[in-house]
């Protein structure tokens, strides 16, 4: 396994998280902890093992492909923090063409 | 202490000595008394459950009786918050299938519970709305993360309540607080309208004050739904069908992992007297091996982490959730919302998990965890062979002391070990209280093959009768 130390500021900024200088030390020195712990993985010969994403082996996910009606739009929207006009508001993404 | 099962009720309802609107009334007292102490419950709508409570149908199998909801699983017009900032005005558009099994069996889904954020802790302190504490004593801990329905439950406040379980974030604080909770198999109960965190571990199941009402409870929870693509189409069986019958010849092994020094002394000797219970009832013991049962929390933590990193993308701040004050580019938004609607414990898992998915380190951490969750569940399949259950400790110790500063999280996760394996395994387990003389409660802990909650609630019950 890598040994570098966790980068939190680079991490943060991937999982679109906003840290205090604070919270940046005390996640450092929690996860290199954590990271220190799961080295032990290393010990077990995994040569061969086919990755494990879900325990049960007898899932089906497939079901009839058939049209039914969800939320209406208002049920939708009700818990948006802001709304007009029956959508739901956000910031600007697009910057006009000529400013 | 303890407010009357599910069983008492039903025949107290039958027989007329109450009403369901009479019991809401009881049960909302004893809260409103006994809640500010504890802090179980973060809300409780008396007038919706008055409402279900007046034409409820005590002819149903939870005809009238109230049961407390975790505040991860979303019932129609009540708050579901996860206990988190992120989430503290919202309000579930819809009934989440759980929900639905519940009403269609006639009970009435009555108080949010206290969790740990997004059920992310293993202590109740890691809540927006406050620490729980253990009824048994409020100097300690009750678990976590379903902290809230274990305390309710065990003070008496809740009858019983709907938890989830991730990692045993239903066993654990039932051990804790000293009451019973069952995780079922993978796919037994379905998912849709909990909250994800881990979407390959999490699994809703209920705590009750005895074995009999975690069976009555799984009856009316499991079964097939088209809304979870991971729910089985295996038929539900009768859960109390086995209740009562004998143990005899029944084969339950050991692990001697388990057999740790890093018990507390409370816990091996509980652990000691199930077995020797269990032997007195027939059963035969037969020490076995998980021999990767030290991997299972770096496991757990990596693959949880991962999953939670992905399933907690969706909090943005645009569509539901906490949205930053105040105008700022779409990308600030993002991240200034969930900065600020996000507790320490939820920041620090996001981080880990977007780590260990991140490029270059993915396969180290990521892929090897999933292929060391294939050898703990082989370890288990192995196990299975030679033994029809597995017997262990809930927990390696009691609850802790609240605010205890000296565990960091990489202590407070290796408490999960014995928790964790049923989780990555994707099997049933359930822990029973093991009664004390004084001092905290103690759980113990019996593991079972894939769909076999019927037997597992068969030994679970033989061994609470002998312990009794």
């Amino acid at each position: 396994m890598p040994d570098n130390q966790i980068d939190v500021t680079y991490i943060a900024k991937l999982a679109k998280l906003e840290l205090s200088d604070e919270e940046i030390a005390r996640f450092s020195q929690d996860l290199n902890q954590i990271l220190a712990h799961v080295e032990q993985l290393n010990e077990w010969d995994v040569e061969g093992i086919a990755p494990m994403s879900h325990p049960l082996p007898d899932m089906d996910a497939l079901r009839a492909d058939n049209c039914s009606s969800g939320l209406s739009n208002d049920e939708a929207m009700a818990n948006a923090p802001a709304c007009a006009e029956g959508q739901i508001r956000v910031p600007k993404v697009v910057e006009s063409a000529h400013s | 202490m303890k407010f009357g099962t599910i069983s008492h009720w039903k025949q107290q309802l039958s027989s007329g000595a109450i009403s369901p609107v009479e019991l809401v009334q009881e049960l909302a007292s004893k809260i409103e008394a006994l809640n500010p102490s504890l802090n179980a419950y973060i809300s409780w709508d008396k007038e919706a459950a008055l409402v279900a409570a007046a034409s409820a149908d005590i002819s149903k199998p939870l005809g009238g009786i109230p049961i407390a909801i975790k505040d991860n699983i979303c019932v129609k017009g009540q708050p579901a918050r996860c206990s988190s900032r992120m989430l503290e005005d919202f309000v579930a558009p819809y009934n989440a299938s759980s929900i639905n099994n519940l009403h269609k069996n006639g009970a009435i889904t009555f108080g949010n519970t206290n969790m740990d954020e997004f059920a992310m802790g293993s202590h109740g302190e890691n809540s927006a709305f406050g620490a729980t504490l253990n009824p048994n004593n409020p100097l300690h801990v009750p678990g976590g993360s379903s902290s809230g329905s274990a305390a309710a439950v065990a003070a008496g406040i809740a009858i019983a309540a709907l938890g989830s379980d991730t990692g045993g974030s239903i066993r654990q604080p039932a051990s804790h607080c000293g009451i019973v909770g069952i995780k079922p198999t993978y796919g037994r109960i379905s998912r849709y309208g909990l909250v994800a965190f881990a979407s390959s571990l999490d699994q809703i199941g209920p705590l009750s004050q005895n074995v009999q009402d975690a069976a009555l409870m799984l009856n009316c929870l499991c079964g097939y739904d088209p809304k979870d693509s991971t729910s089985s189409k295996r038929e539900t069986p009768d859960f109390s069908a086995e209740i009562g019958q004998s143990i005899a010849g029944i084969k339950i092994g050991v692990p001697k992992e388990y057999l740790s020094s890093g018990n507390d002394p409370a816990v091996s000797a509980a652990l000691a007297g199930s077995i020797k219970a269990l032997e007195e009832l027939g059963a035969q013991i037969v020490e076995i091996s998980l021999p990767r049962a030290e991997a299972v929390v770096s496991t757990y933590y990596i693959i949880a982490c991962a999953e939670a990193s992905s399933n907690l993308s969706r909090f943005d701040g645009i569509r539901y959730g906490h949205r930053t004050a105040g105008n700022t580019s779409l990308d600030n938004l993002y991240s200034r919302s969930r900065s600020e609607g996000f507790g320490a414990e939820v920041k620090r898992r996001i981080i880990l998990g977007t780590y260990v998915l991140s490029s270059g380190f993915y396969d180290a951490y990521y892929t090897r965890a999933q292929k060391v969750r294939a050898l703990v569940a082989q370890d288990f399949n192995n196990a299975f062979a030679q033994v029809d259950y597995i017997i262990g400790p809930s927990s390696p110790t009691a609850a802790p002391r609240l605010k205890d500063e000296s565990l960091s999280p990489l202590q407070t996760y290796l408490a999960d070990i014995y928790t964790i394996p049923a989780n990555l395994a994707g099997l049933p387990a359930i822990s029973i209280p093991y009664p004390q003389q004084s001092g905290l409660p103690i759980g113990i802990q019996l593991q079972a093959p894939h769909f076999a909650e019927t037997g597992l609630l068969r030994v679970a019950s033989a061994l609470e009768l002998a312990l009794s």
